[in-house]
């Protein structure tokens, strides 16, 4: 049995195992470390398939920043406060049910379309560079794309911070529309005095 | 030998499995958006095995994007569930039934 196969079958096993631990856990931690593990292991999967830029970005980007979020949420929530969960057995069988009808259709398209005969093209000489294919493509046909994706992380950063943040009452903050629509007669009282000091 | 075939299921599998997990875990918003991470992870493993097999990158550029919304949409979705609780106390599904009839 080649190292490929041997590669991906327990690579595979590992990302399902892990998947399936993600949906049954219910303690909101330990899913989000065997989301890490399926994330990191679907990683590996990505290296066999010659994606090094994405597995690289997938760990760096999902298990290094998007998971530790998680985590950090979880931590927010008090998980005490969360209830443990009742109605799982309840949602059990219509769960299993979709699931099912949904993976035997996607079965029957996969095997029965002669993509099980389509093997891999043979990798591309030494020292051939994936990752600047990638960057020649993002930097040219899709240009316009990748300028909106950075307006979309954007809108998130925008987003998230405008949801989250609290004013609390009694910081020493600054309105700076307020400063600039005062007038001078708020602020400056023209007092006469005469030159003895007495106000007059 | 590895097809494609394999890895197109190994994406369903995932996907049904993340389908799955959102039926079965209604008192916790928080693990239904890992739901929705798992889901999105096997739509890229399908587009990564396309791009492979069909010797062509543009497969590769769009997992690309999908994860930046995907990154975009898992911060939005905390800062939602953050508010969410601060306000209610709760993230359980069934408390969210306000616009029920």
């Amino acid at each position: 049995m080649p190292i490929l196969e041997i590669v991906f079958y327990l690579f595979s096993t590992v990302l399902i195992g892990s998947a399936l631990s993600v949906v049954t856990v219910g303690n909101p931690v330990h899913a989000a470390l065997f989301l890490v593990l399926s994330f990191f292991s679907a990683a590996c999967i990505w290296l066999l398939l010659q994606a090094e830029f994405l597995a690289i970005v997938l760990v760096l980007v999902y298990v290094g920043a998007v998971m530790v979020l998680f985590l950090f949420v979880v931590m927010m929530l008090d998980v005490s406060a969360v209830r443990p969960r009742g109605g799982f057995a309840a949602y059990l069988p219509v769960g299993l049910l979709v699931a099912l009808i949904m993976a035997v259709q996607m079965f029957l398209v996969i095997w029965t379309r002669g993509l099980e005969t389509q093997l891999m093209p043979e990798p591309r000489p030494e020292g051939y560079s994936h990752t600047s294919e990638i960057g020649r493509l993002l930097y040219t046909d899709y240009l316009y794309a990748f300028e909106i994706a950075a307006v979309i992380l954007l809108v998130a950063i925008i987003a998230a911070i405008a949801l989250t943040h609290r004013r609390r009452p009694g910081t020493k903050s600054q309105d700076p529309g307020q400063q600039v629509r005062i007038i001078r007669e708020e602020r400056v009282r023209l007092v006469k005095m005469s030159p003895d000091g007495e106000e007059n | 030998m590895l097809t494609l075939a394999h890895f197109l299921t190994l994406g369903a599998v995932l996907f049904c499995i993340g389908v799955a997990g959102i039926f079965l875990n209604r008192k916790n918003v928080l693990i239904l958006l890992m739901c929705i991470e798992l889901m999105l992870l096997a739509v890229n493993m399908n587009f990564v095995a396309f791009s492979r097999f069909l010797d062509n990158y543009d497969g590769q550029v769009f997992v690309f994007f999908i994860l930046t919304v995907a990154a975009a949409e898992a911060a939005i979705g905390l800062a939602i569930l953050v508010v969410l609780f601060r306000n209610r106390g709760s993230i359980d599904v069934e408390d969210l039934a306000d616009l029920k009839g």
